[in-house]
């Protein structure tokens, strides 16, 4: 009897555990003294641990944004490392403040799992991988072939609409991790390996022989990669949302890292609001109004983050393509700070 | 002198609440109660939680459809099916898994036993240099072991070995005829239900034949043969009803056939062989816990070495070796839910995993899995002890 009692505290304790503060995440944040950020556990230009703990990538200085806002201290964030599959319940059930984690806005995402995204950081696509010794120079050839997959993503679901919308067969081998998948991919158990486009430049990388592995042209999906919240947190959504546009604000502005002591002394009437000389948009959002200056300071503008995690001079050498200023032709896009 | 009945002593009466019986009724009853209200609380509390947070519930998923594909089905599945279907495919494969391996394991742990008793130096400490390897290594090493050592040894699909008889050899599976099931096959069927009531009435009457003259028949040849024999007849005379289907070596793969994925294999070499371990040692503390008188008074009434390990030691080790290999069965279920880490197909890989993920459904996949474990083991529990009474010791 005694067990029993003890396992029914025990589940009502961890179902209790579900009641954790969902609005007010700002003045939490603010009170643990530090963002507590749900990151990739190994995706380089994006969310990567070196070995002394050292965190980089695009996602990962978001977070580093998010925290030089609130704080005016980049290193003010904890990152949790985050699996495909464990990620939105980790957000869910408050374990994190924020999650920036190559992660598909979708629709279902949104209306079940309790979460809502904050802004598209990165537009990728759906691609595959293949040994360069098959020959395949189109996905179209992939008829009969067998593709390791990563579960929890949103990749699972468009292989099979892929296969099902052209009428091709193949085998689908799914693990519980990407590094599994890869490792099962590179030993030779499938013909390909699928996932976004940035996730296979960025996995092709860490293979024994990169060089082998070749990224067919074909974009199955979209994949709105960006941060996300938990939902119930008006203001913390718009803290989140506002500091992504501020980094592209502070681009389309050529506000930079270098000439951001420069620039707050400048007339200019939008600047002047931007960089809080003017007005208490900072104030609205429960921070300081130098918060875009502080964001700039720490981590450069969205283009210069860009160029340093995934641009063309990386290792990753992504192209900034969708991803540039809409009035470069691409598509990110901010709504004014007015 | 005339007797008087003594008057029987009556208990003195009590208050009722100073009743030892209705006491502990009344507590065990307060108790239960809270209990229930207990859990009920959480499940409350819970529902409303996700409610408040925008997190979908409620069991209307399993009509939906899944929309994801999965390496291994025993039964018809494809992304249109629905998340049910997807469960069972989860489910078969798990008890597919588990099954082998069972049966593998208690081969394996029962040699690997017997041979850790041997008089023979060599052969004893290789056996208990297997015992301690497997019970020191992390289950989950020992599968990436077995799934990298299966995978790197065989060719690429290009490259298949071929085995005679329309058998293909590679990385992504052994590939053998599919053995398709035509409109006849129902009486080979039945052949094989009547040939086993034949074996057990066989083996009964041997048995009583035995009891009763000493005379012995070679039943286990006789029921062997009935058992191969019948159906062999049966089928041929039905006209051979069973098809096959062939596999055919296409560009990436070979199609069609009936393909054991190097994912089934590494799980059932690598279940099998570190649950083994285990179950050597159940055997080995069986068998020396038999005194060493038996074994002397079986060879001084003139049985070999084998009669006395089969007629008088087993009977009796089995009493010791029953219950630990029922856990032994248990847990071996249980770790087949790795099967994600080498990408086989198992519920907790196909459930828990994917589904949890596309419907983002936690509580009532994680309850539902736990459920499907808990009368797994519930079954086991039953059958084993089933055995156990059967194998214990029966007092005349
Ligand atoms: N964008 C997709 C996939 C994101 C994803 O999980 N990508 C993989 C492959 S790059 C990853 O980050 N894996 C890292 C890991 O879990 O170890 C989604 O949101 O479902």
């Amino acid at each position: 009897m005694k067990k029993i009692i003890a396992a029914a505290v025990v589940a009502a304790a961890s179902f209790g555990l579900v009641t954790g503060a969902s609005a007010g995440t700002l003045d939490n944040v603010k009170a643990k003294g530090q963002l507590v950020c749900g990151a990739n556990p190994g995706t380089a230009g994006f969310g990567v641990p070196d070995e002394k703990g050292n965190w980089t990538g695009l996602d990962v200085e978001y977070c580093r944004a998010i925290a030089a806002a609130i704080f005016n201290d980049p290193t003010k964030v904890k990152f949790v490392p985050l699996s495909s599959k464990d990620r939105f319940t980790a957000l869910a059930s408050g374990e994190v403040d924020v999650l920036v984690r190559n992660s598909t806005w979708t629709m279902s995402r949104e209306t079940t799992l309790g979460v809502i995204w904050a802004g598209i950081n990165f537009y990728d696509g759906q691609g595959f991988m293949v040994n360069k010794k098959l020959g395949v120079k189109s996905a179209s050839e992939l008829d009969g072939a067998s593709i390791c997959v990563q579960q929890g993503t949103t990749t699972e679901l468009n292989l099979a609409d892929y296969f099902r919308s052209t009428g091709k067969k193949y085998q689908v081998v799914t693990f519980g991790t990407s590094e599994e998948a890869l490792k099962a991919y590179d030993t030779g158990r499938c013909d390909a390996y699928t996932t976004d486009r940035s996730g296979l430049a960025a996995d092709r990388l860490s293979m024994a022989k990169p060089d082998d592995n070749v990224i067919l042209p074909e974009v199955i999906s979209k994949e709105p990669l960006g941060p996300l919240v938990r939902q119930g947190d008006d203001q913390w959504l718009n803290l989140v949302k506002w500091v992504h546009f501020a980094l592209l604000i502070a681009e389309e502005d050529g506000i930079t890292q270098a000439n951001v002591d420069e620039k707050v002394k400048s007339d200019d009437p939008e600047i002047k609001r931007i960089l809080g000389t003017d007005g208490k948009f900072g104030e609205s959002l429960g921070l300081s109004n130098a918060w875009v200056v502080q964001i700039v300071k720490a981590v450069g503008n969205y283009g210069e983050m860009f160029e340093r995690n995934v641009g063309p001079k990386t290792p990753l050498q992504l192209a900034r393509a969708s991803n540039a200023l809409w009035n470069k032709g691409g598509l990110q896009y901010a709504p004014p700070i007015r | 002198m005339s007797t008087q009945a003594i008057p029987r002593h009556e208990s003195p009466k009590v208050v009722f609440y100073n009743d030892p019986k209705i006491r502990s009724l009344f507590f065990q009853f307060i108790l239960l109660a809270a209990v229930i209200a207990l859990f009920w609380f959480a499940y409350d509390n819970t529902l409303a939680n996700l409610k408040k947070r925008n997190i979908a519930q409620g069991f209307g998923f399993w009509n939906v459809e899944a929309g994801f594909d999965i390496s291994q089905t025993l039964i018809s599945y494809s992304a249109a099916s629905t998340y049910g279907r997807a469960f069972l495919v989860g489910l078969l494969n798990t008890l597919l898994v588990s099954g082998l391996s069972i049966f593998f394991a208690t081969v394996i742990g029962v040699i690997i036993g017997v041979l850790r008793l041997s008089k023979n130096w060599v052969v004893s400490r290789l056996a208990g240099f297997y015992i301690e390897l497997f019970r020191n290594i992390p289950l989950l090493l020992v599968l990436y072991f077995w799934y990298g050592a299966v995978l790197s040894s065989l060719p690429e699909p290009r490259d298949s070995i071929a085995i005679p008889g329309d058998i293909w050899l590679n990385s992504r599976g052994l590939l053998v005829p599919r053995p398709v099931i035509l409109d006849q096959f129902w009486l080979v069927g039945w052949s094989i239900v009547l040939a086993l009531g034949v074996a057990v009435a066989i083996t009964r009457y041997a048995r009583r034949r035995q009891a009763e003259t000493g005379r012995r028949l070679p039943a286990g040849w006789l029921s062997t043969l009935v058992m191969i024999g019948l159906p062999l007849i049966v089928y041929f005379a039905a006209g051979q009803p069973l098809g096959l289907d062939l596999p055919v070596k296409g560009r990436f793969n070979i199609n069609g056939g009936l393909n054991l994925a190097p994912e089934l294999v590494a799980m059932v070499v690598g279940l099998s062989t570190y649950t083994a371990a285990f179950i050597a040692e159940a055997v080995r503390a069986g068998v020396v816990a038999v005194s060493k008188g038996q074994t002397e008074a079986a060879h001084s009434l003139g049985l070999t070495d084998g009669q006395t390990l089969r007629l008088v030691i087993m009977p009796q080790a089995l009493r010791v070796i029953v219950p630990p290999l029922n856990s032994e069965f248990l847990s071996l279920t249980k770790n087949s839910s790795l099967g994600v880490s080498i990408g086989y197909p198992d519920l907790v890989n196909v459930f828990t995993g994917t589904v949890l993920n596309q419907t983002g459904q936690a509580v009532e996949m994680v309850s539902v899995t736990m459920l499907v474990y808990l009368s797994f083991s519930l079954l086991t529990s039953a059958f084993m002890n089933w055995f156990n009474t059967r194998v214990a010791l029966v007092e005349r």
